[in-house]
């Protein structure tokens, strides 16, 4: 298989030399109709309700940029500019949450206004009008395809960016008493997740000679087999270093979600909340809590 | 030598120091199983902590050997698996159910001595 780097949109090359001549005579034309097309357009795209997160003069502004970038990638057939101002224009207007569709739902539709536009100039000579468009549509079908797989690329940027952000912010292994450890678990625990979340969890064991921990997972969004799969082999890997784990913060919709999938958690001690979690630990270890008369007893 | 056995009281302290092949782990647990008895000893640690890697046969003898000891009368407990060792272990499935495990000799011996003091048909594994 070929190889190629991540950035660079294979390049779809069809079309007859001779048509490609067309293609200045082209440049020449849209180049003149500019205002009109540009315009008409923009509001197709208002129309059709796409980019409805921008505003109109935001969509004007990406209209004129747009439609020049493709004109020149006409022109010149190098996609650089029209890739860097596409990646660009993502960068932008992802957080603002611009889906797929609608980018390439508004290249399309670009495509589509300039295409008339040539049946216009050309459909008194129906034999040139075909050697126009077959010098047009792969030029436009690529211009497509590199805003649509710009977009894209940069989507998975930023989604890549952020699952390393959230990697980053690993578990905390905190101590709240002698031999006993807290380890809250937040967000999707996906496979790596979860083998991270367990080597912190036995080094923590070794670490502060552990006897008993207490993993809270109130803040897992979502509990399916392999996370309760993953939390059992955390429960007895930590057994076999000596400690025993007690598991807090399973909701009500993740208790019925696994019983109805089936999953066996009967081995695992379960206390409904971290507070229950924590005082069951501490009767694991004989400790014992007692409120002091002398304070808390400033009534009036 | 690969694995020393210690009498400390009534308690049988077997430390294992470098990975055992087939062979030698079939000969320990023969030997240990055969010292229980010679040592009228009532609990068993074995000490795996210089171990970082264990295999399916190793854990299985070394399961096989808790329960060949309880039926000599002693208890055992096995210390000092490594984080990366319980890891794998449980990631191929490997499990010591039914098996008393602690941290180190220090806790293994403690619970060795929680172990006997109770009443016999009440000890489970936790």
């Amino acid at each position: 298989m070929e190889t190629r780097s991540p950035d660079e949109v294979p390049v779809v090359q069809e079309g007859r030399e001779e048509d490609l001549e067309l293609l200045p005579e082209l440049v020449t034309h849209l180049r003149d109709r500019r205002t009109e097309l540009r315009e008409q357009w923009a509001n197709r795209i208002t129309n059709a309700h796409l980019l409805s997160a921008m505003t109109d003069e935001e969509i004007f502004s990406m209209a004129t940029s747009v439609y020049d970038n493709y004109v020149e990638v006409l022109e010149t057939g190098s996609v650089e500019a029209l890739q860097a101002y596409a990646r660009d224009l993502s960068e932008r207007i992802i957080p603002r949450g611009v889906e797929t569709y609608e980018v390439v739902g508004i290249v399309l539709l670009l495509r589509d206004v300039l295409a008339r536009s040539l049946f216009e100039k050309y459909q008194k000579d129906f034999e040139l009008l075909n050697r126009v468009l077959d010098a047009y549509e792969p030029a436009a079908n690529r211009i497509a395809n590199t805003v649509a797989v710009s977009f894209v690329q940069e989507r998975e940027r930023i989604i890549r960016q952020q699952q390393d952000a959230i990697r980053e912010l690993s578990t905390p292994v905190l101590q709240v008493r002698e031999r006993i450890l807290i380890l809250p678990i937040i967000g999707v625990l996906d496979e790596q997740r979860a083998n991270q979340f367990t080597e912190q969890l036995l080094a923590g064991i070794r670490n502060n000679r552990a006897k008993v921990v207490v993993i809270d997972i109130t803040g897992v969004p979502d509990v399916d087999s392999e996370v309760a799969n993953h939390l059992v082999q955390a429960v007895d890997a930590s057994r076999l270093m000596g400690a025993s784990v007690i598991l807090t913060g399973l909701s009500p919709e993740i208790a019925q979600t696994l019983v109805t999938i089936g999953v066996d958690l009967g081995k695992m001690n379960t206390v409904g909340d971290l507070q229950g979690g924590v005082e069951e630990a501490e009767r694991l270890l004989g400790f014992q809590v007692t409120k002091s008369d002398t304070v808390g007893n400033h009534q009036h | 030598m690969l694995v020393s056995i210690l009498r400390q009281g009534s308690y049988l302290i077997a430390s294992i120091h470098e990975a055992l092949n087939d062979r030698e782990i079939v000969q320990f647990q023969r030997d240990l199983v055969e010292q229980i008895g010679t040592h009228r000893a009532r609990g068993v640690i074995i000490d795996v902590a210089a171990l970082d890697v264990m295999d399916s046969f190793g854990s299985r003898t070394l399961l096989n050997l808790a329960h060949a000891a309880r039926l000599r009368g002693a208890e055992t407990v096995i210390v000092g698996i490594q984080p990366t060792v319980a890891f794998a272990m449980v990631r191929l499935g490997m499990g010591l159910d039914n098996v008393h495990t602690a941290l180190d000799l220090e806790e293994g011996l403690e619970c060795l001595q929680r172990l006997l003091q109770e009443p016999r048909d009440h000890q489970s594994p936790r």
